[in-house]
């Protein structure tokens, strides 16, 4: 018998390894929270608005009330995130404190830093963060991210951007595979990603951490949809509780993502679920407002 | 011809089961329906949460056939969620929970807290001699009853018991498939 070591990029990745194949659900309440475990999630994000109604309502978005955190934590039994500002690590303090299972330093919220991100060595707690491309995912991980998941435009139920940011890190990391070994020096400089890191993703063909799609997902076959493109699953935030029967769209999209290569799955799950999530066009979202742009 | 092992594919870390049995030369493939179950003569049941692959086990219908592989001897081993999966009672079970059964034991789900207190150590393994076995412990269960007819073949200083056997069945709380230490799985194909 030799030490115990909490805290270590093994078991801070190691959850998100199983957490891989899963849906995990923004939750406002304790009773979303209720419904998201009741429906399959592998997980749920507690917040106190989903992102749709932080871009309706504007303002500056924060970290989330603690007694909401806790209350949450208290109702179910799977593993329960909650979102930090980029750059905010006193937030990221006190979500440790709390006890939440991973930290998303997220781009939803309003950012606490243009500059720096959080130092996410320094916590024992795992943090996921957002990527548009792969040069942003390793800068992340770089910085200790034990999970990454492509942005998308959260709030939006427009999967066009989460289509584009999983097509892109999973492209680039096929391009540096492909790659002479003497070639992965300047990848990794016009990457701004440390060399290390690109020759690792261009041996093992694959990032270090596991890779969920996030921003936009709203249907069963919008998640098939970035699982097929390579996810390993996938953040559903505004898309289940802003649409007419979330319990039933919930389960479906779980259903969804464990199936997600078999159509008839999908139509089948597809069926009956009611009003989807209003939605707006990301062309639509003047630049200022696009969150997939936050962080860099 | 050489056996066929399966690994539970609805949810959670099924690819790294995959990868390590297929490392010690193993024909590993995915279970997801009955049709694939048919074809293994042994399974493996990965990390993940067990309140989702239960769930998903009675949508897709290999629920039942998978209970009904069990009585009639077929090996199985569970990491995790897949040691909830095998016990015949949980311990804090969400409302409704179901699970496969098989192995006399009770067993705590979440019994070390949150991910904060999720560990990492070395354990001696009863059967696996050489070394300690490297394990890695996430939001891991405890078994908190032993059975008469069931083995314990590892536990932690504190005494709590993290990896038994009871005839064809075998279960850990920790990852040899995250740890990258191929000898529990090389233990459970000798079984």
């Amino acid at each position: 018998m030799t030490d115990t070591d909490f805290g270590t990029s093994r078991v801070k990745r190691g959850l998100a390894e199983m957490l891989k194949g899963g849906v995990i659900m923004d939750v406002v309440t304790p009773e979303q929270a209720r419904i998201a475990e009741d429906a399959g999630a592998v997980a749920v994000m507690a917040l106190e608005r989903v992102p749709a109604d932080i871009r309706a309502q504007g303002g500056v978005a924060r970290m989330s009330d603690p007694d909401l955190i806790e209350a949450i934590i208290a109702e179910v039994s799977i593993p329960v995130m909650a979102k930090a500002r980029i750059g905010h690590f006193v937030e990221a303090q006190v979500l440790q404190a709390l006890k939440v299972d991973y930290i998303d330093e997220s781009e939803v919220l309003s950012p606490a830093d243009y500059v720096n991100h959080i130092d996410k060595w320094a916590f024992d707690v795992p943090f996921v963060c957002g990527a548009t491309n792969l040069g942003e995912a390793l800068r992340r991980i770089t910085e200790g991210a034990a999970m990454i998941r492509s942005k998308g435009e959260a709030g939006t139920g427009d999967v066009s951007e989460a289509v584009k940011h999983i097509r892109a890190i999973n492209g680039q990391i096929k391009q540096l595979s492909a790659m002479r070994e003497d070639e992965l020096y300047v990848a990794a400089k016009e990457l701004q990603a440390p060399y290390e890191l690109v020759r690792e993703v261009a041996a093992t063909g694959k990032l270090p951490v596991v890779l969920f799609t996030a921003g936009g997902v709203a249907t069963p076959a919008d998640a098939a949809l970035v699982m097929q493109l390579g996810a390993d699953g996938v953040f559903v935030g505004s898309g289940i509780f802003k649409s007419g029967e979330p319990a039933k769209r919930a389960a479906a999209i779980v259903k969804a993502v464990a199936a997600f290569t078999d159509a008839n799955v999908i139509a089948e799950t597809s069926r009956g679920l009611g009003e989807a999530m209003v939605g707006i066009n990301v062309a639509d979202v003047p630049a200022p407002h696009r969150l997939a742009e936050r962080g860099w | 011809m050489t056996e066929t092992v399966g690994v539970l594919a609805l949810q959670g870390d099924f690819r790294e089961h995959i990868f390590i049995l297929r490392s010690i030369g193993a024909d590993a493939i995915e279970v997801r329906t009955p049709a694939d179950l048919a074809k293994v003569s042994r399974l493996v049941i990965p990390g993940g949460e067990s309140t989702v692959i239960d769930k998903l086990s009675r949508i897709f219908e290999v629920a039942e056939p998978i209970k009904q592989r069990i009585k009639e001897g077929m090996p199985v081993y569970g990491t995790c969620a897949g040691l909830i999966m095998l016990a015949s009672e949980i311990g804090g079970a969400m409302d409704g929970q179901q699970n496969f059964g098989g192995m006399d034991v009770t067993v705590e789900r979440n019994a070390f807290g949150a991910q904060l207190e999720s560990f990492e150590t070395d354990l001696d393994f009863k059967g696996i001699e050489d070394a300690p076995v490297k394990a890695v412990f996430i939001r891991a269960p405890i078994v908190s009853r032993v059975g008469d007819k069931v083995e314990v073949l590892s536990s932690l200083p504190n005494g709590d018991v993290v990896a038994v056997r009871q005839n064809n069945l075998l279960g850990t709380s920790f990852h040899p498939e995250i740890s990258g230490d191929s000898r529990v799985h090389e233990y459970f194909l000798n079984m």
